[in-house]
């Protein structure tokens, strides 16, 4: 049975894309059976950065109404066999999916899967909880800026209260991956500091990926970072976010910051 | 801003509360004059049944102009019945003589639902019944989690006690007191029944807005030097007063 994770924000522009083509592509990479669900309905970008967007005949609209088989809405990923894409509809809107239908598309996938990555919409309105809504994880994509970690916050109070386990009176596990993060920038004090963003947000810490260059160019390219350049900094970033979110303790080093922000920073885990 | 004229250093606060009170909903049927005959008939078998009673003219479904509302409303203020506000019409038709427009009004339970043969003397409106936990009415509320951006723990009959941080963009609202073991970035509303001597603690200050009673402080009168530290906050008359705890 699949781990079902969300990965999402509030924010837009974060980062939710890239975050879950690149988590999706290192999972897979251990050669575990992974799919990632482009939720954002009529602003589909995963195909982009995967590179499948001509690749697309049916989506996601399509499997929920019924009208295609998931068989032949999933794309296999030309690079890695155990990585499959179920494409969002371009051409529709959110109010095109169905309770009922992607409850059942997530359910299939579960069988057939070890992993279900579904990249959320920006915004916190019905697009965002469906594509929270049968969730056992989250991966909560954080910028160091206020903006974001407040619509953060937000989010991650619908995830208690909106997800099919919040309702069953269960919890679901909550990750912060922050994204784009400059240390010098931090240093200066023009962005939040690691530890004043786990100090708000108040959960566990899923990695770090520094703000690069090659994050950007690799989303150009239609691959994900951690395949273009496996030993950039973000990509190293996001494998081993990848061996945290499998339940693996992997040190977290704060790219060129203070030692002791560091040992701070270990003991919040725990928490 | 600072040039202070006047030996009074800080303006007058204005007071503002917001308050929910029970008032029953009278929807009229067609034609008036048969309802109100209804009415007399039910005032006859207990006449003190409205007495003191505010009361909301239901005009659902109903058209009506402006003219016969009036009338309907002086015939019902005859009979003792006042009229404070309508519910159910057009705000564009109805013209400002009439009573106020009220919206979002919830039904509630009351144990009197038409004046039957009178139970003597009239009773008082029945409370608001509520089915969850009858502690949780009068005693105090524990949330043992950070109460997140957007969320709101309303508990108007206790103090509410918070385990974690208090959001900005989140807000806890209590008929008592506020005690928050974490730091405080959004609003905290104490006393929010006009208890005056409900105060709000918080291990951390950065609030958006602290109020008790209708009081209220934005974090930027705060005194520097108070900031991200604990502190207290209670009435002293008409000033809200903060101070450190350590």
């Amino acid at each position: 049975m699949a781990n079902v994770v969300v990965v999402t924000s509030g924010k837009g522009g974060v980062g939710k894309t890239t975050t879950t083509a690149a988590l999706g592509t290192a999972l897979a990479q251990t050669g575990q059976t992974v799919a990632v669900v482009d939720f954002d309905v009529g602003l589909r970008n995963l195909d982009l950065v995967l590179g499948a967007e001509r690749r697309v005949v049916y989506d996601l609209i399509n499997v929920v109404q019924g009208a295609a088989k998931l068989q032949q809405a999933l794309i296999r990923d030309k690079r890695i066999e155990t990585l499959w894409l179920l494409p969002a509809s371009q051409t529709r809107d959110k109010d095109a999916l169905t309770d009922e239908g992607v409850a059942r598309v997530i359910d299939e996938l579960r069988q057939r899967f070890d992993w279900v990555l579904c990249d959320s919409p920006a915004g916190i309105e019905r697009g965002a909880q469906l594509a929270m809504r049968h969730a056992d994880a989250a991966v909560i994509v954080t910028n160091p800026e206020v903006s974001s970690v407040r619509d953060s916050d937000r989010i991650i109070g619908l995830l208690d209260a909106k997800t099919e386990r919040a309702e069953r009176g269960e919890r679901i596990a909550k990750h912060i991956l922050v994204t784009r993060f400059d240390p010098a920038r931090a240093a200066r004090g023009e962005m939040l500091g690691i530890a004043d963003i786990l100090e708000i947000l108040s959960l566990p810490l899923l990695g770090i990926i520094p703000e690069s260059q090659e994050v950007l160019r690799a989303s150009n390219l239609g691959t994900p970072v951690v395949l273009s350049d496996p030993a950039s900094a973000p990509a190293r970033a996001y494998t081993e976010a990848a061996r945290r979110l499998e339940g693996e303790d992997v040190e977290i080093v704060i790219p060129a910051e203070k030692r002791g922000l560091f040992t701070k920073l270990f003991g919040r885990r725990a928490a | 801003m600072r040039t202070a004229v006047n030996s009074k250093p800080r303006p007058r606060p204005v007071r503002f509360r917001g308050r929910s009170y029970m008032a029953f909903a009278l929807a009229p049927e067609l034609p008036v004059a048969d309802w109100l005959a209804d009415i007399d008939g039910a005032l006859g078998r207990s006449p003190g049944f409205f007495a003191g009673r505010p009361a909301v003219l239901d005009l659902a479904g109903l058209t009506l102009a402006p003219t016969e509302i009036a009338a309907m409303i002086k015939e019902l203020e005859a009979r003792g019945i006042r009229i404070m506000g309508l519910e159910g019409g057009d705000a564009a038709v109805l013209g400002s003589e009439l009573p106020p427009l009220l919206t979002s009004g919830r039904g509630v339970a009351t144990s009197e639902s038409a004046p039957e043969p009178a139970p003597d003397p009239a009773p008082e409106p029945a409370p608001v019944t509520r089915p969850s936990r009858p502690t949780a009415q009068t005693g105090s509320l524990t949330v043992d989690m950070p109460v997140r951006s957007g969320q709101t723990i309303y508990h108007p009959h206790g103090d509410i006690i918070v385990l974690g941080a208090v959001s900005s963009g989140a807000e806890v609202v209590a008929g008592g007191s506020i005690h928050i073991y974490g730091a405080l970035r959004g609003r905290a509303m104490a006393g929010a029944n006009g208890d005056r001597r409900a105060r709000i603690f918080c291990r951390k200050i950065e609030a958006e807005l602290l109020a008790i009673s209708g009081y209220y402080r934005t974090v930027d009168d705060l005194d520097v030097s108070l900031r991200n530290r604990p502190i207290q906050a209670w009435l002293d008359g008409e000033t809200m007063l903060i101070a450190a705890l350590d």
